[in-house]
């Protein structure tokens, strides 16, 4: 069997509170991330902060949250998160988020092999049948990662976000367990004629 | 004792609460535990209000969960929980709510149920869904209001539709009831849409 928690680039570590939260107080002056990431006002947090809050979700989550920090296989540099969260085990359903807060790493198919990874994980490992996300109308490399690792458009919020006093769509996507399987199919022949 | 005689163009007498014939309320913590106790022995009923496992609960446990709520919505004022009554009778039959309350957007999510089964295909929950958007975007200034409703719910989807919300995103196959998959629909409906209809 393959080592799920690893990919081609990334591989999916473990959570280390201090470690975290060092490097989100690094990466969260960087406000080009944060107003990619999420809808919560911009703001600096301290490592402090930062430590309580992961510490709080890692023992309140349980079995409805799986996440995951993402280190390069070559170096292995802590790049980003990647967490699956409000896991519904009665539909089978649950919402992924993603964030490479190392910008270096932006744009070069490290967060497309964290979300295949992770997908991975949520197919094989937890049985699920569904994942889905939200995502920026204005964050097209977020959107095309999503289109390679196999998500379907699935509609949007109307004018759901506030930015420099623009109004701005989210977008919705889903992945079904079928669709992946497929893809991962079409990945084994595309392999087999490569090699 | 205003400066203009009297004239002003904020109408105080109009009642946010209340509707034609029943009306939003606060919460009766002994009394309506007692009767939502009830309602959660109505499987149906649960499964189309919402994703969790329909589950009968106790008048302990849902008295347990309004304290929460109200403790919760003093603390962090992310949500408004009313109950729905009838006017004349002044007995409750369901419960209407903005939650997920986003204050920078502000945006909310809006659900509602009708609990009491006699009391439900006759308007009642237009009549509240009419003041909860009223409520929402007269006195909470939100821009936007959304509300999650299973494919299934054929009620609901005609409820949010008459009421002018636009079909936004679809999750497919995001629920499992019943032994098989369904949509989920999402909706919307901004403050500029409904004031169309209701300036």
């Amino acid at each position: 069997m393959d080592d799920i928690f690893r990919g081609q680039l990334v591989r999916l570590g473990s959570i280390d509170p201090q470690t975290l939260a060092e490097a989100f107080t690094r990466w969260n002056r960087d406000t080009e991330y944060l107003r990619l990431l999420d809808d919560e006002p911009a703001r600096p947090r301290s490592v402090n902060t930062q430590k309580t809050w992961i510490e709080k979700e890692l023992e309140e989550g349980g079995d409805l949250q799986h996440s995951f920090t993402i280190r390069t296989m070559e170096g292995d540099e802590l790049i980003g998160f990647i967490g699956l969260f409000e896991i519904q085990w009665n539909h089978g359903n649950c919402w992924v988020g993603i964030g490479l807060g190392e910008r270096e790493y932006w744009g070069k198919g490290y967060g497309t092999d964290a979300m295949r990874t992770v997908l991975r994980y949520a197919f094989d490992e937890l049985d699920l049948e569904r994942v889905t996300l939200s995502v920026f109308e204005y964050n097209p490399r977020a959107i095309r990662s999503y289109e390679k690792a196999g998500f379907t458009h699935e509609g949007r919020a109307r004018q759901a976000l506030n930015r420099d006093g623009e109004r701005k769509d989210i977008l919705f996507m889903g992945i079904l367990r079928d669709e992946w399987k497929q893809l991962q199919l079409k990945e084994k022949v595309h392999d087999n004629i490569s090699t | 004792m205003n400066g203009n005689n009297g004239e002003t163009d904020m109408n105080l007498q109009k009642q946010l609460f209340e509707g034609e014939r029943i009306r939003l309320a606060s919460l009766d913590l002994e009394k309506d535990a007692e009767i939502e106790s009830k309602w959660t022995q109505d499987a149906g009923y649960l499964r189309l209000l919402d994703p969790s496992p329909a589950r009968p609960r106790s008048p302990l446990l849902i008295k347990k969960s309004y304290e929460e709520l109200e403790k919760r919505a003093e603390e962090k004022g992310d949500h408004f929980y009313f109950t729905i009554r009838l006017r004349e009778e002044d007995s409750l039959i369901g419960f209407a709510r903005l939650y997920g309350i986003h204050w920078p957007i502000p945006f909310a999510l809006i659900q509602l149920g009708i609990g009491e089964e006699g009391c439900r295909g006759r308007g009642y929950g237009s009549e509240a869904l009419e003041l909860l958007l009223g409520y929402a975007f007269q006195e909470l200034r939100l821009f936007s209001v959304g509300a999650h409703v299973p494919e299934y719910n054929p009620v609901a989807l005609h409820l949010f539709e008459k009421a002018g919300f636009v079909q936004e995103a679809r999750l497919r196959q995001s629920l499992f009831r019943q032994g098989r998959r369904w949509d989920m629909i999402l909706f919307g409906l901004l403050e500029e849409e409904w004031r169309v209809n209701h300036g």
